[in-house]
């Protein structure tokens, strides 16, 4: 596994930039926007699960990130501790995806794009209209960010390595699933779901599975979102944040651990530079996902990785690989 | 005790009755061929069999126990195993990992999301053991995409293998190939251990004879005849059924 | 007056427009096999382009009218342009559309800006009738009056005239309607047109009712997509049945429980999921 070498020097290199991202970008502005990336990034991995690797495109997932955020923020607003919201916002978030993958999960494709997109309306009616739950389209204040093993985080860089360290895990653990027994039988659902069920594989419980694990990052993706806006509002449950997310997941790549945290950071970057100069983001994000879906529907990470592989023929590692035998999958009678 | 026993096996897809009241008794170790022109239901019979469709009317008794409703997936676990005509493989992935996949089907391990599944030495080890079998270790880590047709039917034949089926289910196994590739595809197939009960659909006749011990002719969704290899080319109806009245 | 009434009368009015929108919906489904995620856009843009040619001292219907031509013209131009060059890749379409979708709305927000706009209702069809005691606005009747009349002129489109037995082939069967010698591609554009341009007419039809604001694309769209799950895609009678459930649900569900009634809404969707997937009428379409 000599191959291994350069990447391990890389991603050492990379988190290790990561880690003193502060030290060297000493202005709050840019390191609040550096923690924004990240917890985007752990949405896109989280979406990502179920678009990339099961296949299944969700247009519902800003939903389960709004449900993370509005359980820990009315639980806290309730007199809750900050522990018991965080607990409560994963078990309701899983709880509600489980929910979702019930009825998603009796179609793939544009069915389960269609009813994703439905029961993500439903929670976003539910956070407009239950007023007396969710306060409307006021939203809910969050008054102080949660002071975990007596560490306050109020300050931006105390923030960033909170997140850092979250994202950091969720990068692992997504890492591992990819290479996992689970993440090779998520795979073959999405690419041969008949011969899966054939080989003894329990297609329908594969995908469910895929689909906890993704709602799982979402929540902890949510929760994030809550703590670093201290604020949540009915937006965040709306059509364009799964918009949004799903872009991350394309514009960087589908099935690649790269593409969705390269795409967080193109997306959360455009959006706080397109949104200082002009109001225009919702036109800018739409003009970004027709022009990638027209021109790049691979994404950026796999065109960039198939440039680097042409250069070093023997590379061929199991994440980046994905798309290496997309030809061969084409070719296939 | 009977490796596999279909029982008046009946369906129709709308108004079209593809399988009519089809009996089948395979003993074990037995060697069975299915025979029949295109559109004779070959196809479905084993559809009906690997529980792809649910039949109409009719069971299906897998040494002794009745799958006839059992889930697909079960009967995977239940001893029974299938390649197919139209190879659908995983082609972006290597040799390997389709062989480790089929191995990994029947593993409680397949719901594991935290270990690598390339560690999994055993799991590799017998999927480096049915790729030997088919005479294609040397071709592990080859992607799938990059290998011939030839070499694909016997990936299948291997994934079949790795999940040490009591009853093979192999669908036109020679479909495509050329001439040496079925001759070795034969030849391995004329070498499996007796263990393992074969049923071989074919619409050639002359490819397959060799390989069975006994043969049921099917026709429009029926049997024609069923008998040993002599009985069934003697048999008139069978040049009935492959020359036309 | 009856309270129950008023709501049976919004209900049926907001159950006739609905089939406007949800119509070219589901035939652009039926037979393109995508859910147009602009079709609240069509709508959207549509009301305020009407209100752009009333300012302009063009009746309200003739308004309507152009309106619809317009968008006809723009949804021709998207599918011709962008929607084509991904043909075969459904799911490309899809996000394509959501794009567009969002590209319209901050357009219409550019040009229209954040404020509501309530265009006047036309002036014959103000005020109200009474019979036997019971008073109905006259404009919400006319609107059910137009989607009835709609309906019919659909009905007879596709049950009766070459163009509908061909748009019938290609929603039951694509491919073997391609080798019978139908240009499916050209049918594709022709229902995209007609969609779009019935998605404008509802727009400005509902616009005196329902006023014009940002945000009422992302409000129709997903009533287009109830009406569509519940109805079955490429079936008419199924999106007529449809949106009277929805129209309904929604008024009466205001009513009642007015904290919950957007999510009444998708209780029937959710129903039919489970129990019928393919839609009270469709064939098997998810």
């Amino acid at each position: 596994m000599k191959r291994r070498l350069p990447s391990m020097t890389a991603a050492l290199v990379v988190v290790a930039a990561m880690a003193t991202l502060p030290l060297w970008l000493a202005n709050t502005y840019y390191i609040n926007v550096a923690s924004q990336i990240l917890f985007w990034a752990i949405f896109a991995l989280g979406l990502n699960v179920l678009v990339g690797y099961a296949g299944l495109t969700s247009l519902g997932h800003a939903a389960l990130f709004a449900m993370s955020g509005y359980t820990a923020a009315i639980v806290v607003t309730a007199g809750g501790a900050h522990l018991l919201g965080a607990v409560a916002a994963i078990a309701m978030t899983v709880a509600t995806a489980a929910v979702f993958a019930v009825l998603a999960l009796r179609a793939t494709g544009i069915g389960f794009l269609m009813i994703t997109l439905a029961l993500g309306q439903i929670v976003w009616g539910i956070a407009y209209r239950w007023a007396a739950l969710t306060n409307g389209d006021n939203g809910i204040n969050f008054k102080t960010r949660p002071q975990p093993f007596g560490i306050d985080l109020t300050s931006a860089p105390a923030f960033y390595y909170a997140v850092l360290l979250v994202f950091l895990t969720a990068v692992m653990t997504m890492a591992v699933f990819v290479r996992s027994p689970l993440g090779a039988a998520v795979r073959g659902t999405r690419d041969q779901p008949r011969r899966m069920t054939a080989l003894g594989y329990n297609v329908w419980l594969v995908r469910f599975a895929a689909f906890l694990l993704s709602g799982f990052w979402t929540a902890v993706a949510g929760l994030l979102f809550l703590y670093y806006n201290q604020f949540i509002s009915p937006q965040v449950a709306a059509l364009q944040t799964s918009a949004e997310a799903l872009l991350m997941v394309i514009s960087g790549g589908t099935a690649t651990i790269l593409g969705p945290i390269a795409g967080a950071a193109i997306v959360v970057v455009m959006k706080t530079v397109v949104s200082a100069y002009v109001e225009r983001w919702n036109m800018v994000l739409g003009i970004i996902f027709v022009l990638i879906i027209s021109f790049m529907p691979d994404g950026l990470v796999p065109g960039i990785s198939r440039l680097v592989r042409s250069m070093w023929p023997q590379r061929r590692s199991n994440v980046t690989g994905e798309r290496a035998a997309k030809a061969a999958s084409e070719a296939r009678p | 005790m009977s490796a596999l026993v279909v029982k008046d096996l009946t369906k129709s897809f709308g108004g079209l009755r593809v399988t009519r009241g089809v009996n089948l008794d395979v003993a074990e170790g037995e060697r069975h061929l299915i025979l029949g022109p295109n559109g004779a239901g070959k196809t479905t019979l084993f559809n009906l069999i690997t529980g792809d469709f649910l039949p109409d009317s009719g069971s299906v008794m897998l040494q002794g126990r009745d799958i006839t409703r059992a889930p697909a997936r079960q009967r995977a676990h239940l001893g029974l195993g299938r390649t197919y005509q139209i190879i659908t493989l995983f082609g972006r992935d290597t040799i390997l990992r389709n062989v480790t996949l089929a191995a990994l089907g029947l593993s409680l391990r397949r719901w594991n999301p935290f270990v690598n599944l390339d560690a999994q030495a055993d799991l590799e080890a017998s999927a480096m053991a049915a790729l030997a079998r088919v005479g294609l270790s040397h071709a592990a880590h080859r992607l799938l995409g990059e290998t011939s047709y030839g070499e694909r039917r016997r990936v299948e034949i291997a994934m079949a293998l790795v999940q040490a089926p009591k009853v093979l289910l192999l669908d036109e196994p020679f479909a495509g190939l050329s001439v040496d590739e079925r001759r070795d595809v034969q030849k391995l197939l004329m070498s499996m251990p007796r263990d393992i009960t074969m049923v071989m659909i074919e619409h050639d006749m002359d490819v397959a004879l060799d390989f069975a011990d006994r043969i049921t002719l099917l026709n429009f969704g029926e049997v024609v005849v069923q008998g040993t290899r002599a009985e069934i080319v003697a048999d008139p109806r069978t040049r009935e059924v492959y020359l036309g009245s | 007056m009856n309270l129950w009434l008023v709501l049976a009368i919004n209900s049926v009015t907001l159950g006739g427009l609905l089939f406007l929108l949800s119509a070219g919906f589901s035939l652009i489904f039926g037979l393109m096999r995508i859910p147009n995620l602009m079709h609240g856009s069509f709508f959207m843009l549509g009301a305020y382009m009407g209100s752009a040619f009333l300012k302009q001292g063009l009746g309200f219907w003739p308004a309507a009218l152009a309106s619809a031509i317009g968008m006809a013209v723009l949804g021709g131009l998207v599918e011709r342009l962008l929607l084509r060059r991904l043909a075969g890749q459904e799911l490309a379409q899809v996000l394509l559309t959501l794009g567009m979708s969002f590209i319209i709305a901050d357009a219409c927000l550019m040009i229209w800006t954040g404020d509501p706009i309530q265009p006047a209702t036309p002036p014959d069809l103000r005020g109200a009738v009474t019979t036997a005691g019971l008073v109905f606005p006259i404009y919400r009747i006319a609107i059910v009056g137009v989607a009835v009349a709609m309906a019919v002129a659909l009905w007879l489109l596709i049950d009766r005239t070459r163009i509908g037995a061909m748009i019938r082939a290609g929603v039951d069967d694509a491919p073997i309607a391609r080798v019978v010698g139908i240009k499916v591609s050209q049918l594709f554009t022709l229902v995209f047109c007609l969609g779009a341009a019935l998605a404008a007419f509802a727009g400005v039809v509902g616009s005196p009712y329902l006023s014009i604001y940002p945000g009422l694309d992302a409000e129709m769209l997903p009533l287009a997509l109830i009406v569509v799950i519940l109805g079955g895609a490429g079936s008419l009678l199924g999106a007529l049945l449809g949106s009277f459930i929805i129209g309904f649900l929604y008024n009466f569900g205001q009513a009642l429980f007015p904290d919950l009634a957007y999510v009444i809404l998708f209780v029937p969707m959710v129903l039919v999921l489970v129990l019928r997937p393919q839609g009270l009428f469709g064939r098997a379409a998810l």
